[in-house]
C-alpha cells in the first residue's frame, strides 16, 4: 500500500524535527518519523547528549514526549549531567513530558537456565511509552545488552523485533551504540536499523579537537554526505551546515558611516552600505584596528551596538591603545552597546569558534561587527578553512543584515596576495593600508581597492591616526590616473 | 568465605526455619512462562518441601512492576529469600543450572 502511495506522489519521508541546532537543516527537516535512527560513535562523543536533546527537544518544543531507556547511566546521573547544561530532566519527569527507565544488566548477578526472551522489557518500554503517550522513545547505550546476556543468538532475535515494534507503534527512536573497531557498531546493530544511521565523530587534529556528524545513511531522503561540524557548550549540541546558506539574502540600498567622515567620502560620500562585508588589510601598523575602532566607535554613538571580536588583543589592550588616538571606547563599554568576544583562535577550533560566533550574535543582535584579524585565525587553520568559516560568517551576518569589518596583517608581498585572493572576494569593500613616503618620512595610506555597488574613489590619501581619532589627509600619490579620471573609474566600478 | 557459605547451605537444608520467597515474572501465558512455573514448581516441592513460597508475576497485567526488580528478560525468578538477592532468567529447564544458581544442594 505504502509503495502504490508512494508512486502517485514521490516526495520523502515525513520527518521530525530534533530541536538540535542545525541538526535538522542538515537532514532537510529532522529525522525520520516512526523509524529508528541508529546513533554510533566512540566515548565522549556526544551520543547521549544527542538523544537526550532528542527527547527533550520533542517534548518542550513539539509537544512529544519522550521515553529514554537508560541502559548506561541511572536517571539521577543522567539528570545531574544534563543539568550543566541547562536541561531540568526531573522537572519534565514530573510533568510527564519525559520518562527515564533506567534498565541495568550486570551479566555477574543473572544466571541463565533455559530459554528466555527479552519481554520484560519490551513490557516496561510499552508501558512507559502509554503511560505518558509518548511519540519519541531513546534506547541509550544498548550495547550493555550484549555485555549483560550471554546469549547472543536471542538478543539479535529479540533487538529485531524490538525496532519492528518500535516502527509498527509509530514511534520516533533514537538508538545509541558505541562504534566498532572498523564497523559502525561495535555489535553490528546497523544491519538492524537500516533507514537513518548518524555517526558522531571526535578527533583531535594539530592538538585541536573537532567534533564531526555524518549522515551515513538516511534512507529515503536526499542528504548530504559531507562532515559536519558540530560542538557541544553550555546549550548542547550545534550542527554547523558546512555549506553556505543559499545567496538569497536581500541587499540593502541603506548606508552606514565608517566612523570617519573623510573615509565616508571617498565611499560616494555615504559610506559602507549595511548588511555587507569590509575587509581591511595592511601591513603591521598601518592603522588597521584605528580604523576598525573608530568604525565600531561610531556605531555605539549612534546608538547601535557593537560586537568586537578580538583575536590578538585583550579588550582592555585595545580599550587603552584606542584611547591613545583619541578612541574613547570606556564609554562605550560601560554602556553596554559595545561587547568584547576576546578569545585566542588556538584554544578551540575553527568550527567551534564560528558556533560560538553565530551564538553570540544571535544573543546580542548587533548592527555592527568587527572581527580583529583574521589573519590569526589563518595561522592555526590555513587559508581554505578560514575561507569557508569567513563565507559561512559572512553569509550568516548578511542575513541578519549586520555590517561585518574584518581586519587582516599582510606581511611581504607574497602573503600578502594569498591570503587576500581567497578572502577579499567574499568581501563588498576592500580597504588596504600602506605606508607611503612623504617628505622624507613613511606615512599611512589608505587606499579603497574595491566597493561592490558604489561608487568611489580611487585616490590613495593619507591616514592620520593622531590624538583626536582617525582622519584623511592630502592624496599621496595617483595611484592610477589624474583626479578628474576618478568619475570615470567610478562608473566602472559602478 | 566459600567455606562459610558451604557450611551454611548444610544448615540451610536441614534447618526448617530458612524460608524461601520466590517471584517469578511471566508475561502471560507464553510457552517460556508456563513451562518456567511448571519447572519451579517441581524444583521447589522436590528439594523445599513446605519451606517456599513463589508468588508470579504477570507483567502483561502489572507492567509496572518489572522496574523495581530490573526485569528485562522473561521469564526471570527472583530469589528474594534467603538474602543476597539472586536472579535466574530462561525457563529453569536445566534444573541442575537453577538449583545453583538459586544456591540450592541437591537433596539427594
Amino acid at each position: 500500500m505504502n509503495q502504490s502511495k508512494r508512486k502517485i506522489a514521490p516526495r520523502s519521508l515525513p520527518k521530525v524535527p530534533t530541536g538540535i541546532d542545525g541538526l535538522d537543516e542538515v537532514t532537510g527537516g529532522g529525522l525520520p518519523r516512526s523509524r529508528t535512527t541508529l546513533v554510533c560513535g566512540g566515548a565522549g562523543c556526544g551520543k547521549t547528549l544527542f538523544g537526550m536533546e532528542f527527547l527533550v527537544g520533542g517534548s518542550l518544543q513539539y509537544h512529544e514526549p519522550g521515553v529514554c531507556i537508560a541502559l548506561d547511566e541511572g536517571a539521577d546521573k543522567l539528570a545531574d549531567n544534563f543539568r550543566s547544561l541547562g536541561f531540568d530532566l526531573r522537572a519534565l519527569v514530573k510533568r510527564k513530558k519525559l520518562l527515564v527507565d533506567h534498565v541495568s544488566v550486570e551479566r555477574s548477578e543473572i544466571e541463565e537456565t533455559g530459554e528466555y526472551d527479552l519481554d520484560g522489557l519490551f513490557i516496561r518500554l510499552a508501558h512507559a511509552v502509554r503511560s505518558i503517550k509518548a511519540k519519541r522513545v531513546l534506547l541509550d547505550g544498548i550495547d550493555s545488552l550484549f555485555a549483560g546476556l550471554r546469549n547472543e543468538a536471542v538478543l539479535r532475535a529479540e533487538l529485531r523485533r524490538l525496532f519492528r515494534w518500535l516502527d509498527d507503534e509509530n514511534l520516533t527512536a533514537v538508538v545509541t551504540a558505541e562504534r566498532g573497531n572498523g564497523t559502525l557498531t561495535r555489535h553490528g546493530l546497523e544491519e538492524y536499523i537500516a533507514d537513518c544511521v548518524i555517526l558522531l565523530d571526535h578527533r583531535v587534529t594539530g592538538q585541536i579537537s573537532t567534533r564531526r556528524l555524518r549522515l551515513v545513511k538516511y534512507r529515503g531522503t536526499s542528504h548530504g554526505t559531507d562532515e559536519y561540524p558540530y560542538m557541544i557548550d553550555n546549550d548542547g549540541i550545534s550542527v554547523l551546515p558546512i555549506t553556505s546558506l543559499a545567496l538569497t539574502h536581500k541587499a540593502t540600498n541603506a548606508r552606514i558611516s565608517a566612523g570617519i567622515p573623510a573615509l565616508d567620502e571617498m565611499l560616494g560620500g555615504k559610506g559602507f552600505f549595511r548588511g555587507s562585508s569590509v575587509l581591511v588589510s595592511g601591513t603591521a601598523g598601518t592603522g588597521k584596528s584605528s580604523i576598525a575602532t573608530a568604525f565600531a566607535s561610531a556605531a555605539c554613538a549612534r546608538g547601535e551596538s557593537c560586537l568586537y571580536v578580538a583575536f590578538e588583543e585583550s579588550p582592555g589592550q585595545i580599550i587603552r591603545n584606542m584611547h591613545s588616538v583619541g578612541i574613547d571606547l570606556e564609554q562605550w563599554v560601560q554602556n553596554r552597546s559595545l561587547q568584547f568576544y576576546a578569545v585566542r583562535p588556538t584554544s578551540t577550533g575553527l568550527e567551534e569558534h564560528l558556533a560560538s560566533l553565530q551564538k553570540l550574535i544571535k544573543r546580542l543582535a548587533p548592527s555592527v561587527v568587527v572581527v580583529d584579524p583574521i589573519t590569526s585565525v589563518v595561522s592555526v587553520s590555513g587559508i581554505y578553512g578560514v575561507k569557508s568559516m569567513l563565507t559561512r560568517l559572512v553569509d550568516f551576518l548578511k542575513v541578519q543584515r549586520i555590517t561585518s569589518m574584518f581586519t587582516n596583517l599582510t606581511f611581504g608581498k607574497g602573503t600578502e596576495e594569498r591570503t587576500e585572493e581567497g578572502v577579499s572576494s567574499l568581501m563588498d569593500t576592500w580597504i588596504v593600508l600602506q605606508t607611503a613616503p612623504k617628505n622624507g618620512l613613511h606615512v599611512r595610506g589608505i587606499h579603497v581597492v574595491k566597493s561592490r555597488g558604489m561608487p568611489h574613489s580611487r585616490e590613495f590619501r593619507e591616514l592620520i591616526v593622531g590624538d583626536n581619532g582617525v582622519d584623511l589627509g592630502e592624496v599621496l600619490t595617483h595611484r592610477r590616473a589624474a583626479a578628474s579620471d576618478n568619475r570615470r573609474a567610478a562608473a566602472v566600478q559602478r | 568465605m566459600k567455606k562459610s557459605s558451604t557450611v551454611k547451605k548444610k544448615s540451610d537444608l536441614g534447618s526448617p526455619g530458612d524460608f524461601w520467597e520466590l517471584r517469578l515474572y511471566i508475561a502471560g501465558p507464553s510457552p517460556n512462562s508456563v513451562a518456567a512455573i511448571a519447572n519451579l514448581k517441581k524444583i521447589c516441592e522436590d528439594q523445599l518441601q513446605g519451606r517456599y513460597r513463589i508468588q508470579v508475576i504477570d507483567l502483561l497485567e502489572k507492567p509496572q512492576l518489572a522496574r523495581g526488580d530490573q526485569i528485562i528478560a522473561i521469564p526471570t525468578l527472583v530469589r528474594r529469600l534467603p538474602p543476597p538477592v539472586k536472579k535466574i532468567i530462561g525457563n529453569l529447564s536445566k534444573a541442575e543450572r537453577a538449583l545453583v544458581g538459586l544456591d540450592i544442594q541437591p537433596a539427594r
